[in-house]
């Protein structure tokens, strides 16, 4: 075998978590009343646009979570040996990005480094100047004359087949469409750019033209330039962006799943029992909520990696301790982080433990766990959901502010969080050193904005005080508008009183 | 013209996710100066949505399409926004249903007056201060010197609601839109509110807009009536043409599912209208009312009938009325149905209908009796400070005795506070009780262990109020069911024999009670939210009767339904006792209900009974002050029946503090000095007729 598959703790972790939410999607499809919120999800523009560029996301996170160890090429016998060295798939995949490692600085686009550096010419004598890059535009004689041409041409082919892959797309789902309505292809493609489709397809295809476009453009060129430049030690920033995404991702969900036994145990327990119950568990949180969390999440981090340093030989791999690190992260910021739910949960429960059918449910003599998990815990799950997807986008950025501070992941993890870290030193420079903390806060920025938006739809169709009129409804009205106003006044003859 | 308001084939539509729904279709109504004119109608008519279009305050999804709204000649629709604000409150005026929620806790009653006063009077300061004294003084308000600087939540309901109708009147209006004014309030303040209206319109000569979907209160305050059905008006006609001879069939259905005395003489069912009120969102071909019509024929379903003027002012949109279709004829035939439909209902075998004699019997003897409760105390601490130490008590249920029979019902009538609610609880052990005891069956309930109390939790069951909160919306129908049956570990199934087990045997059980609830066992497998009320009411009746109950607390199932489903759920209610001999403790304060189903009655006042006996007893010859004054506050359709309201002052004190004494000596008009002093004793009439108050002589110890 060429290969070892390794499965790190957070992938363990996350491997459930996709297990959970399809095994959840399937419940909740089955169940109308569970789905009926979901299609209202489907009905919002903006929440479709944005899930379409988060599922982007999460096909590169899940990529980057299958990790293995590579068999290295050994002479000595017949044992084959695996690298100590961990890659994931998305790392395979990306293996020219990997391996094409410059020496320092260089921006976006460049032939040259970003430092001049001495150069002995062969015919003796020397000279300062930008040197070429190794990989960086290398293809090219005269990068000068060449370079943006040979970028335009290569944008455009990419774009192209982009633009290709998109039509087959769009095809493909108008024909599957108009195949379950029983409507010819062309009315069908028509309804979808008028948008009276009760899911927005047009909001989604247009977001995804434009994914689709960026990605073609982005990989033709990335082969054989640094599209987003290169680091201080010549790595490419691109694909540190792209790396940085699971482990946004994954502090995002994964904090979550630790944060939420404790918010729905508690919360649900102290407004359910009141009395004592009650008692402690608001004294613990708000105990906990008074003390600073920066504060805990430090004392906690900087002591499990004082653990680690001196108890080497538990890790076998680089990988494996920064993953622990990671995963250790995750636990310590759903520690501190329960307290918000679990007060809005105790809310909830206090007003439905006296609602009738709780009471009912006393008069049959039903047990408290029963009560607790049959009544109590499927009427509280709109808000966990809107409050789990809100605070997605918060765990992004803390984990950013976190790893800036230096109590954030390890050190050895690509995270937007040590992109941003070490990008601030270089802002100082002058000549500026911007791409790095640009690409970090771009695709920062696309990460927590479509999460951010799909938030605000979830939440618009799960939260019953919500009742704005749905864009569809809209449409509807302005349409009965447009129609001549001779049509609104009725014959008047029969139906009126006689007076 | 000297109509104050004019509607014509007024439109109005609410936009919804499915498909617009038109709430309002075509109404055409006029108001004179001085009249009363109440629009009636089941809920989910359109009779809000039509005042809200009246004052163009229509919810963000909601569009007038069509018609006009003349006020004095004026057309309303056509004015722009702005000059419609120098219109709300001066000329048209509106009170809503929630007196609670309709005034800004933050502000006190002089300022939400004055705020009229400045905007439309630009009165400001001490004219505006004495203006408010006036107006406030003009609704009952005592004191309103004082009281006009307080704030909302140091009024009671009735005040409160007085305080809407105050503002309402600051701008001295044209006419004035009462949406529901006395539906959230109880029967005696309801008296005094549509007494206080009555005398405010002979005063001051203002058109009332008066929304309601109460008969009796209709014919207490209209001059003329409108019933509205699936958005649009079937029937005008004065108030006594209309009582005495409803023409409408919807009409005929809505007076004849009042229940009452009488109907319980005859032994008559309810006439409960089949089905709903049909979905505004498709369009209509015939008669709206064609579906749940007994005397439909072909014509209905194809037509829309127009409007047929007969005698009077009276007027109907009705095919069987039109002269060109032979309507006599089939007028005739209307009412020769209707006749025999009541022979058949009488000649039904009814166990319920014993004398009272049988009854006294019966109840003398208490050892024969279901559920026997001494002297019930709930009382809830009051805390206070940091320490939350104990400063009183709300004895919200203070020394109640009762006896409930197998297969009799006890109605217990009181006004919303007084503890009824808190009894019911109290004897299934959902709230402990302070002191006193529940014996059901000779075993005593109260201080029982949660363990031995489970078992006995099938006998008592309980049916709530609003039924769109008693069932989980998130369980199926047959989740619900059975979930009693598998806690209660319902194996031994008497009835249907002893061989069955498991789930299998539940599914067969609950499709039974399906059946015996009305509903098609093909239901189980739906969520809560896809029933209308009447429906819901009939599930959570089969989840109750799934544990094989001999008694249910009952605590007001039907006051949060129509009249027509009222109907049909006191006729299940009826059948489930008679086929299954069920006692009830029936609580409410509706007493046209407690005198159609109930064999015996407790009034309640203030966490104690003050007087019991048998239904015809308690509301033929009333003894106590407070049951004379709660029966004749009780609104009336029989126009003949000239009754003397007899008129509380005030409301019921907190119980908390109760006054010394007889509780009800403060609104008493009979109070004496001895009333003061100390609680009367039990004064006797009957063998079960008794009452505690100085009026009677006492029974000693």
């Amino acid at each position: 075998m060429s290969f070892k598959p390794v499965i790190l703790w957070t992938d363990a972790l996350v491997y459930l978590l996709v297990a959970a939410v399809i095994l959840f999607a399937w419940y909740v499809w089955r169940n109308e009343h569970l789905w009926a919120p979901w299609r209202r999800v489907g009905h919002s523009a903006s929440g479709m646009a944005a899930l379409t560029v988060l599922v982007f996301f999460v096909i590169i996170g899940l990529l980057d979570t299958v990790h293995l160890r590579p068999a290295v090429e050994n002479d000595s016998g017949g044992e084959t040996v695996y690298s100590v060295e961990v890659l994931s798939l998305f790392d395979v995949i990306a293996t020219p990005l990997r391996t094409q490692v410059e020496k320092t600085y260089s921006a976006p686009f460049a032939a040259h480094l970003y430092a001049r550096e001495t150069i002995e010419h062969p015919g003796g004598g020397q000279t300062r100047e930008f040197p070429r890059l190794k990989f960086g535009a290398a293809h090219l004689q005269n990068p000068e004359a060449q370079l943006a041409t040979d970028i335009a041409w290569r944008a455009a082919a990419g774009g192209g087949l982009g633009l290709f892959f998109w039509c087959l797309i769009v095809a493909s789902l108008t024909l599957l469409l108009a195949h379950r309505s029983g409507e010819a292809f062309l009315s069908m493609l028509s309804t979808i750019r008028r948008g009276a489709t009760a899911i927005p397809w047009n909001a989604v295809c247009v977001t995804l033209a434009l994914i689709l476009v960026l990605c073609g453009a982005a990989l033709t060129l990335c082969g054989s330039y640094h599209i987003l430049g290169t680091d201080k030690v010549g790595q490419d920033v691109f694909y540190q962006s792209l790396k940085s995404i699971r482990t946004g991702l994954v502090i995002g969900t994964l904090t979550t799943l630790m944060m939420l036994p404790f918010a729905l145990l508690l919360g649900i327990t102290a407004g359910y029992f009141r009395g004592w119950v009650d008692d402690v568990i608001q004294y613990l949180y708000t105990t906990l909520s008074s003390i600073p969390g920066v504060l805990l999440i430090a004392a906690a981090v900087l002591m499990t990696q004082v653990y680690m340093e001196t108890h080497p030989e538990l890790f076998d791999t680089v990988a494996s301790r920064a993953d622990l690190r990671l995963l250790f992260l995750c636990i310590i910021l759903g520690v501190t982080s329960w307290t918000g739910l679990c007060r809005l949960l105790r809310g909830e429960t206090l007003k439905l433990r006296e609602m009738e059918y709780i009471q009912a449910a006393h008069a049959f003599g039903v047990s408290h766990w029963r009560i607790l998990s049959r009544h109590i815990l499927p009427n509280v799950m709109h808000i966990v959901l809107i409050t789990t997807v809100m605070d997605f986008s918060g765990l992004v950025l803390a984990e950013a502010v976190l790893s800036y501070v230096g109590v954030g992941v390890d050190p050895s993890t690509i995270s937007f969080g040590t992109m941003i870290n070490a990008a601030r030193l270089e802002m100082a420079r002058d000549p500026m050193v911007w791409w790095s903390l640009l690409a970090a806060f771009s695709f920062m920025f696309a990460l927590v904005l479509s999460a951010n938006l799909f938030a605000d739809a979830v939440q618009n169709a799960f939260d019953p005080r919500v009742k704005t009129l749905s864009a569809r409804v809209r449409a509807l009205r302005r349409k009965r508008r447009e129609e001549p106003e001779a049509k609104s006044s009725p014959t008047r003859t029969e139906s009126s009183l006689p007076s | 013209m000297n109509a104050v308001l004019q509607i014509n084939d007024l439109e109005t539509i609410l936009y919804t996710e499915a498909a617009p729904v038109r709430a309002v279709d075509g109404l055409t109504l006029q108001i004179m100066r001085g009249e009363t004119f109440a629009l009636l109608g089941e809920s989910g008519c359109g009779k809000s949505m039509t005042a809200l279009s009246v004052m163009r305050l229509l919810p963000d999804s909601g569009e007038i399409l069509g018609g006009s709204v003349r006020l004095g000649g004026e057309d309303l629709l056509l004015l722009p926004e702005a000059a419609m604000r120098g219109i709300r409150g001066k000329r048209v005026s509106m009170i809503f249903q929630e007196p609670m929620l309709s005034l800004n806790p933050v502000m006190t009653v002089a300022d939400q007056i004055g705020e009229v006063l400045q905007r439309h009077f630009n009165l400001r300061g001490a004219v505006a201060q004495k203006r408010i004294q006036e107006i406030l003084d003009q609704v009952g308000i005592p004191d309103p010197a004082r009281r006009m600087n307080e704030y909302p939540f140091q009024f009671s309901g009735g005040m409160k609601q007085r305080m809407m109708i105050a503002m309402a009147l600051a701008g001295e209006p044209e006419l004035l839109i009462a949406d529901e004014p006395t539906t959230a309030l109880d029967v005696t303040i309801q008296a005094q509110v549509l007494d206080l209206m009555r005398n405010l319109q002979q005063r001051d000569g203002m058109a009332i807009l008066f929304i309601t979907h109460d008969l009796g209160v209709a014919a207490e305050i209209a001059h003329r009536v409108g019933i509205m059905y699936a958005g649009e008006i079937v029937e005008t006609a004065t108030r006594d043409a209309f009582f005495r001879g409803p023409a409408h069939p919807y009409s005929r259905k809505l007076l004849a599912s009042l229940p009452g005395r009488d109907k319980r003489r005859q032994g008559l069912r309810l006439a409960a209208i089949s089905g709903n009120v049909p979905p505004l969102s498709h369009e209509f071909a015939g008669c709206r009312f064609a579906d749940r019509c007994d005397h439909a024929w072909e014509l209905c379903h194809e037509v829309a009938p127009g409007w047929t003027a007969l005698a009077g002012e009276q007027q109907v949109r009705c095919h069987l009325f039109n002269q060109n279709w032979g309507s006599r004829v089939r007028e005739q035939q209307f009412k020769d149905e209707r006749l025999e439909s009541a022979d058949q209902n009488s000649g039904e075998p009814d166990k319920s209908d014993t004398g009272p004699e049988l009854m006294n019997h019966e109840s003398g003897v208490a050892d024969s009796c279901l559920l026997s409760v001494t002297d019930l105390k709930v009382y809830f601490p009051i805390h206070k400070g940091f320490m939350k130490h104990v400063v009183g008590y709300v004895k919200a249920v203070d020394g109640v005795s009762l006896e409930i029979c197998q297969g009799k019902t006890l109605a217990l009538v009181g006004e919303s506070g007084c503890g009824k609610t808190t009894v019911g609880k109290g004897i299934l052990q959902l709230i402990p009780p302070t002191g006193g005891s529940v014996r059901y069956g000779g075993l005593e309930l109260v201080g029982l262990e949660r363990n031995r109390l489970r078992k006995l939790r099938g006998e008592l069951q309980l049916i709530f109020q609003d039924p769109y909160s008693s069932l989980n919306p998130r369980m199926r129908i047959v989740d619900i069911i059975e979930e009693g049956m598998n806690a209660l570990n319902i194996e031994e199934d008497s009835k249907a024999g002893h061989a069955e087990r498991a789930s299998g045997t539940n599914r067969n059980k609950v499709d039974k009670l399906l059946e015996s609830v009305g509903l098609s066992p093909e239901t189980k497998w739906r969520y809560p939210h896809e029933f209308s009320g009447g429906q819901r009411q009939r599930i959570a009746i089969a989840r109750a009767l799934a544990v094989n109950p001999k008694l249910i607390v009952c605590d007001e199932p039907t006051s949060a339904l129509d009249v027509s489903v009222q109907a049909q759920i006191l006729n299940l209610l009826k059948e489930l006792q008679n086929n299954l001999g069920l006692a009830y403790l029936f609580i409410t304060h509706n007493i046209s209900v407690v005198e159609y189903i109930a064999d015996e009655v407790a009034v309640m006042y203030l966490g104690r009974i003050v007087e019991r006996g048998s239904v015809d007893e308690v509301l033929t010859s009333p003894r106590h002050p407070y049951t004379q004054a709660l029966l004749s506050a009780v609104p009336v359709i029989e126009p003949e029946s000239k009754r003397q309201v007899i008129h509380l002052h005030g409301d019921m004190p907190s119980p908390s503090n109760p006054p010394p004494g007889c509780h009800f000596h403060p609104r008493c008009p009979h109070v004496m000095p001895v009333c003061r002093e100390v609680y009367p004793a039990t004064s006797t009439f009957s063998s079960s007729h008794t009452a505690r108050c100085y009026l009677y002589p006492q029974e000693q110890g």
